[in-house]
């Protein structure tokens, strides 16, 4: 089968005076503004807390990072570079042309994580790992299927859903060591690319929701009919895939709450309401703070004793960048 | 009976916010996106709801839209509480616009929740608005 190669056939000198949607700047500043180098995080600190881990604990955490290599790998060099001759204003190609770069220096990022930690066979071991594993390869042939796919809408919610769902089977891992206070520096550099993806997975979310104002009504249920139907054949295989790595430590339900939390702002992202109910997202407070420490519950005021609790007045406060 | 009846929202051209606001159906006021549209002044005691979209530090987290709106004495007189969005994936970030507001007015910050919140969001949200 041969393909044609898509581009773009006829481009304008991009002029960022003149922004059609403010969201492509907002977005393109908030990346740039976030950028980072893994040469950054010290990761050789970990290599005592590495040294802690059981054999089977290393090898664990070889294959997860190994998975989320390949997924940062297509959407690289497949994935981002797909949507650019979709997109609807230059800017929006540029923004691309960043989110396909900062997915390279991801999966730069586990490299360096392992030639800190691992030895030349474990690293061998890991990648031989993932050409073999079949939920793993699953994964990657689904998504690669709809990124060589005609439909530019169709696209962005695969990329949306890989974004925002498909990495978190993986990023689970180091946010389960952060909280055991292993690998922190490595939680770190994690904690970058999840920073990195939740802004990719918005932006072509709100990307989708401005296609979908463009299309009819049919056409619209289509792509929702898709979107849901595709996340459930992701899940499926997540859930598998979950139960491949995680099922020998005993930590897959505990893994599966955190599938089932992003599932429903993957979808959020894509416009639609979330399809999991709160009894089964109910994750791991501990890894919820390991992600945010805001997550805590106690930032719940309503559900805290409340009545004692007094609402004070606005009082005025002095700053330079507020005039109060 | 609630003191606080309303709300008073930003949201972006994303409109998640929007659509909270909207899952609340309560009176609700929305802080205009832009420099050139009319300035909103409110009269009655009111919660703010503000998203804040991913990184940094902090820096540039309280969109620039609601310090206008709270640098007006009026409007700044009548807040009684904050309510932040984000995405807990934003990491030390997620709703942090939320938290600076409540420090800078000293009105509590009441509630997080992400994208465009659950269903539980919205009902804890309503219920809790109610006892205010």
């Amino acid at each position: 089968m041969t393909e044609k190669l898509k581009l773009i056939n006829r481009v304008s000198a991009i002029n960022w005076n003149r922004v059609v949607d403010d969201k492509d700047l907002e977005v393109w500043n908030r990346l740039t503004n976030n950028f980072w180098l893994p040469e950054k995080v010290p990761i050789s600190n970990d290599v005592q807390s590495w040294a802690r881990l059981t054999p089977q604990e290393r090898q664990l955490t070889m294959r997860v990072f190994t998975g989320l290599t390949l997924l940062d790998t297509i959407q690289g060099t497949v994935g981002a570079v797909s949507l650019i001759p979709d997109a609807l204003t230059p800017h929006e190609e540029a923004v691309y042309t960043n989110i396909a770069f900062m997915e390279s220096v991801h999966a730069k990022s586990y490299s360096s994580i392992f030639s800190t930690l691992a030895s030349t066979p474990e690293i061998d071991e890991a990648f031989r790992w993932s050409e073999d594993n079949e939920f793993l390869q699953k994964k990657a042939s689904i998504v690669l299927e709809y990124y060589h796919g005609d439909d530019p809408l169709k696209r962005k919610v695969a990329s949306t859903l890989l974004e925002s769902f498909l990495f978190y089977s993986g990023f689970y891992l180091p946010m389960y060591w952060s909280s055991r206070a292993q690998l922190t520096n490595t939680a770190d550099m994690i904690r970058l690319i999840i920073r990195d993806e939740a802004v990719h997975g918005y932006y072509i979310g709100y990307k989708f929701q401005r296609g979908l104002e463009l299309v009819d009504q049919a056409k619209r249920d289509e792509l929702k009919d898709y979107a849901f139907s595709l996340l459930y054949e992701l899940y499926d295989n997540e859930a598998a895939y979950t139960e491949s790595l995680y099922d020998e430590v005993g930590l897959s339900e505990d893994v599966k709450k955190f599938l089932h939390y992003n599932a429903n702002k993957a979808l959020m992202n894509l416009g639609y309401e979330s399809l999991f109910p709160s009894t089964v997202t109910d994750v791991n407070p501990a890894i919820l703070s390991a992600l945010s420490p805001n997550a805590d519950e106690n930032h719940d005021f309503f559900s805290g004793s409340g009545s004692s609790y007094v609402i004070g007045k606005a009082v005025a406060t002095e700053d330079e960048d507020w005039e109060f | 009976m609630s003191n606080v009846n309303e709300v008073v929202y930003f949201s972006s051209a994303s409109g998640n916010t929007h659509r909270f606001a909207e899952k609340l159906d309560l009176p609700a006021r929305r802080i205009p996106l832009y420099a050139r549209d009319e300035p909103l002044l409110v009269d009655r005691p009111y919660v703010l709801i503000v998203p804040t979209y991913g990184g940094g530090n902090g820096e540039g987290a309280v969109p620039k839209q609601v310090i206008r709106f709270l640098n007006n004495v009026g409007n700044r007189s009548l807040i009684r509480g904050v309510i932040g969005a984000g995405n807990t994936n934003f990491g030390t970030a997620y709703g942090i616009a939320g938290d600076i507001i409540a420090a800078k007015t000293g009105v509590p910050h009441l509630y997080r929740f992400e994208v465009f919140g659950t269903p539980d969001d919205v009902r804890i949200v309503r219920d809790g608005l109610e006892t205010l």
